[in-house]
Formats: C-alpha cells, sequence, structure tokens
C-alpha cells in the first residue's frame, strides 16, 4: 500500500509538472517527483542512490532551475503544442505498450541483499564510469559559465 | 518485497518515461522541455535500481544509476545555460524560435 500511494503521488507530481503553466510552479512539482522518487528508491534497498538523487535531484536540480528561471523570466506557455495531443498520447501509449510487453516478465522484484558492497563496485569494478562522471562535472561547471555569463551581460547592459 | 511490488514499481516506471515522453514531444517552452526530460531520466533511474534489485545485484544497478545521476543534471545545467542564452539572443523560449536564427 505504502509503494502504490509512494507511486501515485510521484505521477501526480509528474503530471502536474508538465501541466502547470507557471515555470516556477513546475520547477517546484518537479522537485515533489524526484523525493518521492528517492522515497522509492530507498524501499528497493539503495539508500546510497537515494540520498544521491533527494539532494541533487530534488535540491540541486531544484535550485538551478530556480536560478535559470529568474534569469530567462517566466513566459507563458504556448498555447499550440509541438505535436498534436492525440498523436502525442497514441505514440506515448505505442511505446509503453511495447515497454511493457518486453518488461512483464521480470516484475518479481526479490528482497535486495544488503551485504553487496557499493563502494567495491562503483570504484573498482566501474572505475570507467568514475573516470566520465569527472569529465561530465567539468562539462557542468562549463554549462554555469554559460548561465552565469548572461548575468554579467544583463548587468552591463 | 514480491509480485505485487514488482508489478508497482514497473506501473511508476512506465508512468514516468510516459509523462516525459510526452512532455518532450507537446511542449515548447525550451525550460518545460528539460523538466520533462528530467521526469523521463527518473524513470530510467528508477528502472535501473529495480533492475537491479530483481536480479539481486543492487550494487551494479545502483553504481549506474550513480552515473545516470551525474549525467542527467550535467544535461540540465547545460539545457538550461542554452535556454537562457536562447532567451537573451532571441528574446523568447520557444523551440521554434530556433529556427529563425537566420533572422
Amino acid at each position: 500500500m505504502v509503494y502504490a500511494l509512494i507511486v501515485l503521488g510521484m505521477l501526480a507530481c509528474a503530471l502536474l509538472a508538465v501541466h502547470a503553466r507557471r515555470l516556477m510552479v513546475s520547477a517546484l512539482w518537479l522537485a515533489g517527483a524526484s523525493a518521492l522518487a528517492s522515497l522509492l528508491i530507498y524501499l528497493l534497498g539503495a539508500p546510497e542512490v537515494a540520498v544521491i538523487e533527494l539532494s541533487v535531484g530534488a535540491g540541486l536540480v531544484t535550485v538551478l532551475f530556480v536560478f535559470a528561471i529568474n534569469i530567462a523570466g517566466e513566459e507563458s506557455a504556448a498555447v499550440r503544442p509541438l505535436v498534436h495531443r492525440p498523436l502525442a498520447w497514441g505514440l506515448v501509449a505505442l511505446a509503453l505498450l511495447l515497454l511493457g510487453w518486453l518488461t512483464w516478465p521480470r516484475v518479481l522484484i526479490s528482497p535486495a541483499p544488503q551485504t553487496a558492497s557499493f563502494v567495491q563496485t562503483f570504484w573498482r569494478d566501474r572505475f570507467l564510469d568514475v573516470l566520465l562522471q569527472i569529465a561530465l562535472i567539468f562539462s557542468g561547471v562549463l554549462g554555469i559559465l554559460g548561465l552565469l555569463t548572461d548575468g554579467e551581460h544583463k548587468g552591463a547592459a | 518485497m514480491s509480485w505485487n511490488i514488482g508489478v508497482i514499481v514497473l506501473a511508476g516506471i512506465l508512468g514516468l518515461l510516459g509523462v516525459g515522453l510526452y512532455g518532450l514531444l507537446v511542449l515548447r517552452n525550451l525550460i518545460k522541455v528539460v523538466i520533462a526530460m528530467q521526469i523521463l531520466v527518473k524513470g530510467a533511474i528508477l528502472a535501473l535500481v529495480a533492475a537491479g534489485a530483481a536480479q539481486d545485484q543492487i550494487s551494479l544497478g545502483q553504481s549506474l544509476a550513480l552515473t545516470v545521476i551525474v549525467a542527467d543534471t550535467i544535461v540540465s545545467v547545460v539545457g538550461l545555460a542554452l535556454a537562457v542564452q536562447v532567451r537573451s539572443h532571441c528574446g523568447t523560449l520557444d523551440v521554434r524560435a530556433l529556427s529563425r536564427l537566420k533572422k
């Protein structure tokens, strides 16, 4: 029952994030969806990723969204969607049907062993991922510089 | 932790993926496109952790999910920086404004 409530709340937050008219409200609903997703991840037996998802997904990313919306300014959502809504719903339903058909036989989730060492897997077996993450973090620094550069131009103007 | 929980989590994953895909198809505001992409990636992170739990390899699922979280955050930062720059150059956040770059 707890799982169902969390999933329902998460999906409601995600839908409201997509449908909200104001960007700031949308970013806050996204933070709510992220927090509930991290709770679900914790219940599935992955506390390390849950903590990182909560701090990065619900914290840092929300701060970045608020910062970017403050710089770019609110803009009301366009009336005409990019793709017609019935066509978009049809495509989404088709994709979900295919995905559900592929993943349905594998839904049996057994209790995760708590003795498995995340540290060993992450630092020894997946060391290439660590290097990739370092490179990505440097790209993120460049992205932050891109965000800040605009503020300086505005200040100069 | 049994069949019921697996079905509920799978429904959540498919729901997040569906909402994110729908947002990517429909939305025209650049910042909202980044938000839709975030929702899509949350479904992928949840799927990685659930797959790790299902296969008794939660450490592998966690390390892959961690990589996806870092990559997703960086993509969001770059996307938001792009949106801010597009707003300052074109005066709007509409995706269709990008097709008028030669003006």
